[in-house]
């Protein structure tokens, strides 16, 4: 099997690429990690005539401290896995990435690469979206940031125009907040048929602020507000849980597809829900002893 | 009237989606294969593993799905256990790449093949060579593992044969024995 010809470029600077992308417009493609891009062109589902490859791209491959945590789009996923930065300050990050695939995908597939193909059952969108995180967009005229609701648009589909690419990946450090990551999938390494980021922000024996984002259940991650405000201010005793779970099932309006129904992808929804903010919100407790 | 074939209805030649063709775009590439250094002239749309296996003639490397689900084209790429038929030749200029056939000789097995024949970790064989590569870079990592790690990592994998039980063994026992001989 073998894609359609194309040309083939591997630029070796930022400027470099972004003036490829800028000559090549419509007809150019970026290759980050290939993980998805690859199947898609060895099926010839698509056939660019001119492919750029990021991949000689060093400075785009880096992880940075800070209030928020920068990652350079070409970061191997593995790579952010496996960093004890990101581990300590972005523990819901390194928890969903263990379900991205397999370590032999997530050896090549890059961070800004998942962000950028926004399939609607990823990890990462839904992970961008509940941390209220950014992306950070570069073409020839400049930079423009824009968090996750403006950037993911529906299926598959993005803010980024022809000529852009994404160069950074902005996540808050949350090691003072409790998170979870959780899904269900058919086999271990498959994309979610419903996923769940959850992240609390617990006091005083209460959440002061909880967010709810799920994946698999639309074109682009879901927040469940008022789920989130169900959970807001109370203590999460079961018999709220079991108010959230309801209200998530009820929320949410995903589409059937050869993996799941709609109703079942309810259901899974609202389960994860539960277990997710119980799973938060013990890591934010035990957190809160570790530091008394 | 008789009835013509292009009654009401003209073909257009498509536009924007077909391309004249051009003659494929080639490069010149060299890198590294079990120690081995090949140098050739490649289409820049050809696989690595479609490289490994038609131009360096190491077909251990196995293709089932060309879209990167069933593991059986895993190989070393500087170290690392990755899909080759995700990966064009080109993008491997200058890389270290190890195959299956760097493991063992059929008199001299590794102890990771010893551990598949002994507990029956193939049938077929078709997906032992990816298996092999993705255990490999695994235990290495993991020398210790558990049951369920073997289980998370054998998920890339496909195994149409076995039912999956005496693979998990023989990783099981594998590591056992790379402890013993590392
Ligand atoms: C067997 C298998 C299982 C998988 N399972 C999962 C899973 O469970 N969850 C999951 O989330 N993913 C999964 N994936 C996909 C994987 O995570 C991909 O790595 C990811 O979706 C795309 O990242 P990439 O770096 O490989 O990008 P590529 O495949 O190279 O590119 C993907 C798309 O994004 C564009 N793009 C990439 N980088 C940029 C950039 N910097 N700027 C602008 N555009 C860019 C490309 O042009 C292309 O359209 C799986 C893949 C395989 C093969
Ligand atoms: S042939 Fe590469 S993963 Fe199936
Ligand atoms: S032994 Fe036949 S596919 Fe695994």
């Amino acid at each position: 099997m073998k894609p359609a010809p194309f040309k083939y470029v591997a630029p070796e600077s930022l400027d470099d690429a972004v003036a490829l992308l800028r000559r090549h417009g419509q007809e150019g493609k970026i290759l980050a990690g290939g993980q998805s891009l690859v199947p898609l062109l060895n099926m010839r589902l698509a056939r660019p005539a001119v492919i750029i490859d990021l991949n000689r791209l060093r400075p785009l491959d880096y992880i940075k401290n800070g209030k928020d945590v920068r990652i350079g789009a070409m970061t191997r996923q593995r790579v952010a896995e496996l960093s004890p930065l990101v581990r300590q300050k972005l523990p819901l990050l390194a928890e969903a990435l263990r379900y991205v695939g397999h370590p032999q995908i997530r050896n090549r597939g890059t961070i800004g690469g998942s962000i950028a193909h926004a399939d609607p059952s990823a990890e990462l969108p839904a992970v961008l979206a509940a941390l209220e995180g950014k992306v950070v967009l570069q073409n020839g005229r400049g930079t423009r940031t824009l968090g996750a609701d403006a950037f993911f648009l529906t299926y598959l589909t993005t803010a980024l125009q022809p000529d852009e690419l994404l160069v950074e990946v902005r996540i808050p450090a949350h090691d003072h907040l409790g998170t979870a990551f959780l899904e269900v999938a058919r086999r271990h390494g498959d994309y979610a048929l419903v996923g769940v980021a959850a992240v609390v922000d617990w006091n005083g024996g209460r959440a002061r602020d909880v967010r709810l984002t799920f994946t698999g259940v639309g074109g682009v991650p879901v927040r469940v507000a008022e789920a989130e405000a169900a959970a807001t201010g109370r203590p999460l005793t079961d018999a709220v849980l079991a108010e959230v779970s309801r209200i998530v099932s009820a929320g949410l309006d995903p589409e059937a597809d050869i993996h799941a129904s709609a109703e079942y992808r309810k259901h899974v929804a609202g389960v994860l829900a539960e277990r997710a903010l119980r799973v938060a919100v013990t890591r934010a407790q035990r957190r809160e002893r570790d530091t008394r | 009237m008789k009835r013509g074939r292009a009654e009401g209805r003209t073909i257009k030649p498509r536009r924007n989606s077909e391309r004249v063709a051009s003659p494929a775009e080639r490069a010149q590439i060299t890198l590294t294969i079990n120690g081995t250094r090949h140098t050739a002239d490649v289409e820049v749309r050809k696989t690595l593993a479609d490289f490994i296996r038609e131009e360096a003639g190491l077909t251990g490397t196995h293709l089932g799905c060309e879209h990167g689900v069933c593991g059986a084209c895993t190989i070393h790429l500087d170290g690392q256990a990755v899909r080759s038929c995700l990966m064009f030749a080109v993008q491997a200029q200058g890389a270290e790449i190890t195959t299956v056939e760097s493991l063992g000789t059929p008199e001299r097995l590794h102890p990771l093949q010893e551990a598949f024949r002994d507990h029956h970790g193939l049938q077929c064989g078709f997906c032992t060579p990816g298996i092999l590569m993705s255990t490999l870079a695994f235990l290495r990592e993991s020398p210790h593992p558990s049951d369920e790690q073997i289980r998370e990592v054998l998920s890339g994998n496909l195994c149409r044969c076995t039912g999956y039980q005496g693979i998990v063994a023989a990783v099981r026992d594998a590591a056992r024995r790379m402890r013993g001989t590392a």
